[in-house]
């Protein structure tokens, strides 16, 4: 697995199901980010020249490689529109969420 | 065989360090804790010591450094006095909190202002509520001793908090005693490897010392305080064990002396312990009912031994190196709130002493005997005497 | 090592892992941004340790943990110390390569965390000290710092008639570590993600302390949108209010020297920190950066 995905959280019933000390596990996310995101990135892969640029420059990490192109992982896109303002080819579009 | 050596306490705290097998020291000097670092830095450099010495440039890094050490589950020592102690206070919180099981020597002394580099207890006093696990010793051999026996509680998996081990500063880290030197091997059978789950490895990443919102803060320090509470059956039991395995035993929690049928008891903390303990005899031979109760512990605090003993005597007198201004002495407000358990409680005297290295002589002590039994007897007594002040206050 | 050995990390070749994500930073934040991509170079094997500030804020809210590589929470002033005690810790354990890197805000670096990271330099641990630098603390509502230029209104530096917002220049930080002569310093921008990434490479493969203070863009804080989070970093440099360099064996070198420098105002008008300088204001600004390229030009090369 290249990067975590969201996963149930139980919250502890007894004081012992709490962890010794504030320690958990690494990368456990117990929820997503898609709840942030106003404008949402859509990339249009027949223009995508597979650069990376977006993929490098993104804050949050949601842009992975996939079959010589790119995909986004919207759980945890917040919409920043960096890699629309990044994209040489402008192959990236920033779509207002209700209107999708 | 073990073998004796005549050494100063913080030498003994430094010998007691080297056989708990430390992966890791990071200290900073201040009078007078600095032989005991002095010491170990000669182990490292001879090789007699397997550790790291890191040569931090302040407490706070000293105590920010071994909590890196402790967190990816290796042993950790440090050691300061005063004003390095305050200068650690953030991290001493921190580390209580992240239940890293770090040992520390304290050697007690006067705070700033006006400076003194002379012993009295308010720099430890003063972070009574930093979450550390607190023991005074009395003597050169129990600071050795104590060494040992901290890794063991502070490490124990109900425990997992971290250990203070005051010394007087100079009455006892600077005065030489003959010590008992336990041997190695007998060491690493009384204290194994330290383990613990609380720590970042490769095998299981954690994300550690991370912020919790109000939903679940309360219960990290719910815990925080029961692994406190669960080190006082852990303490009992390793003094125990290590009387049973080294022949000296300590009492725990506490040391009662001659208490059985005492009318008059004062307790203590530390050094002066031995000074009262000539005067109880004194006394004794007089035909006079009184003992002595050295408290060893002040977090976890003995409430239960204190009332145990006071549901027994008529007056109890708190002898103390420290004032929490504008009331009274730290440890007289702690016995007090033990004796508040009892539907009969005994009067309580607070003598305030030692500070910034005044003498306490034995007829202070003495007169603090005489004073109780005044009280006793229904003469009026100032509940908070400031012992050998050295002019008129007009009170 | 030599730095020509070292293989080059690429963004075709960098891993497809993710080592921070799901964390709360704001959205275009360019402090995230600087962690993400140190991690990606440095790999799993790595402690990260960071001190109160926007990125410790935003990756360990229990039970939602940020990081997938160890990772902890330092004091604010105590990240390079104990990033030295992991280190140092895990070495006396006999474990074997691994990394320890710190990512410290500007404020952490530069104020408060200044001591602890001298002494770590002066002890040369073995670890990586990445200051991302946003210009304020920002974690607690964008006060000024040491490293806030002049000029910016702050919550401490107010912009009014009296007062332009923050009096004081940015502090040397990058010189005042290379005068530790330590292993290997640099700076880099992430409006250079390459270079910044060539540079974390870099001190990945250095033995003893590495010091990397990386520009790193807070939409919040500056008052810009969040998509030219990378193209101010950028400008930043451009413009010669910021710079690249790297310290190693005594020597300082400059990675970029324009020609012509994009224009001052253009840069910091865009920000609504800046928005209320005046062309005097603006001039001490230049006047103040001409004086540092010739130094560095002449002293640097
Ligand atoms: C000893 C101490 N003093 C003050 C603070 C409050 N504090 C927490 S984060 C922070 C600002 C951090 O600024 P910076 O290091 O620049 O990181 P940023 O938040 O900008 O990422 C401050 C002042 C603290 N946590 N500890
Ligand atoms: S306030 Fe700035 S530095 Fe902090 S998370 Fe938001 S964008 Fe990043
Ligand atoms: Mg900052």
């Amino acid at each position: 697995m290249n990067r975590p995905k969201v996963q149930k959280y139980v919250k502890p019933k007894h004081i012992d199901d709490y962890p010794v000390g504030p320690q958990f596990t690494a990368g456990f996310l117990a929820e997503t980010n898609a709840g942030w995101r106003t404008f949402r990135p859509i990339i249009d892969k027949n223009l995508c020249i597979n650069c990376l640029r977006c993929y490098i420059v993104c804050p949050d990490g949601v842009i992975f490689k996939s079959e010589n192109k790119v995909d986004v992982d919207y759980d945890y896109c917040k919409g920043c529109g960096v890699c629309a303002h990044e994209c040489p080819v402008n192959a990236i579009k920033m779509v207002k969420e209700e209107l999708l | 065989m073990s073998k004796k050596l005549f050494i100063s306490g913080d030498e003994a705290v430094a010998i007691g360090t080297k056989l708990s097998r430390p992966n890791v020291i990071s200290a900073y000097p201040i009078t007078p804790q600095t032989v005991t670092v002095e010491r170990l830095s000669e182990m490292v450099e001879s090789g007699e010591l397997k550790a790291e010495y890191m040569h931090v440039e302040s407490e706070h890094s000293a105590m920010s450094a071994a909590m890196g050490v402790s967190a990816v589950g290796a042993r950790a020592f440090t050691a300061t006095s005063s004003q390095g102690l305050l200068y650690m206070a953030e991290g001493l919180h921190y580390a209580s909190g992240g239940r890293y099981p770090i040992v520390m020597m304290n050697a007690n002394r006067s705070l700033a202002l006006p400076w003194s580099i002379y012993g009295d207890q308010r720099d430890s006093l003063s972070l009574l509520d930093s979450g550390w696990i607190q023991v005074y010793v009395e003597d050169a051999q129990e600071a050795l001793d104590m060494i040992i026996q901290a890794y063991k509680i502070a490490e124990n998996k109900d425990v997992l908090t971290p250990f203070m081990v005051n010394l007087d500063g100079f009455v006892l880290t600077h005065t030489y005693e003959l010590v008992e030197i336990p041997e190695q091997e007998k060491v690493d059978k009384f204290l194994p490897p330290f383990q613990t789950p609380n720590k970042m490895s490769f095998e299981e990443p954690k994300n550690m010392a991370f912020s919790t919102t109000p939903a679940d803060n309360l219960e990290y320090k719910y815990q925080q305080n029961r692994a406190m509470l669960n080190s006082i059956d852990v303490i009992n039991d390793v003094d125990k064990e290590f009387g049973d395995k080294f022949d000296r035993y300590y009492g725990g929690m506490v040391q009662e002396y001659r208490c059985d049928d005492a009318d008059v008891v004062i307790f203590t903390l530390g050094s002066i312990t031995g000074t009262v303990r000539m005067i109880v005899d004194k006394l004794r031979d007089e035909g006079k009912k009184v003992g002595l109760l050295k408290i060893r512990y002040m977090r976890p605090f003995p409430e239960k031994e204190i009332i145990k003993l006071a549901g027994k005597v008529k007056a109890i007198g708190v002898v103390e190196k420290d004032i929490s201004f504008g009331y009274e002495g730290t440890v007289y407000t702690n016995v007090n709130s033990a004796l508040s358990k009892l539907d009969n409680a005994p009067l309580s005297l607070d003598f305030l002493c030692g500070m910034g290295g005044r003498d306490v002589s034995k007829s202070d002590i003495y007169n603090m005997f005489i004073s109780l039994f005044k009280a006793v007897n229904g003469e009026k007594q100032k509940r908070v005497q400031f012992i050998n002040m050295g002019v008129e206050t007009d009170e | 090592m030599n730095n020509t050995d070292i293989k080059r990390i690429t963004p075709k070749n960098i891993t497809d892992k993710e080592f921070f994500y799901g964390h709360k930073a704001c959205a275009g934040c360019g402090g995230s941004l600087a962690v993400r991509l140190a991690l990606k170079v440095l790999g799993e094997r790595t402690f990260a340790v960071l001190p109160a500030g926007c990125m410790s804020a935003v990756g360990f809210i229990y039970p939602q943990m940020a990081f997938v590589n160890n990772a902890i929470i330092s004091t604010f002033p105590g990240a390079a110390s104990m990033a030295s005690g992991i280190s140092v810790g895990a070495r006396a354990l006999g474990l074997k390569d691994y990394k320890t890197v710190v990512f410290a805000g500007d404020g952490g670096t530069a104020d408060i965390g200044i001591q602890a990271l001298s002494g770590a330099i002066d002890r040369n641990e073995d670890i990586i000290y990445v200051c991302y630098d946003n210009e304020a603390y920002m974690n607690t509502g964008i006060q000024k710092s040491g490293l806030t230029p002049y000029g910016t209104k702050t919550t401490t530096t107010p912009a009014g008639k009296n007062i332009h917002g923050a009096q004081t220049f940015k502090k040397n930080l990058f010189e005042i570590m290379a005068a530790h002569e330590i292993a290997y310093a640099a700076t880099a921008s992430v409006g250079y993600p390459q270079d910044y990434i060539d540079k974390i490479n870099k001190a990945k493969h250095t033995k003893g302390t590495s010091f990397i203070h990386v520009y790193a863009t807070c939409p919040t804080g500056w008052g810009i949108p969040t998509e030219i989070a990378i193209q101010i970093a950028k400008e930043a440099v451009d413009s010669g209010l910021f710079y690249l360099a790297e310290y190693q064996n005594r020597n300082f070198k400059l990675n970029k020297n324009p020609k012509s420098f994009f224009p001052v105002k253009d840069y910091l008008l865009k920000q609504s920190r800046f928005k209320h300088l005046t062309d005097n204001d603006i001039k001490i600004i230049e006047q103040q950066r001409d004086e540092k390229w010739e130094y560095m030009r002449k002293h640097w090369n």
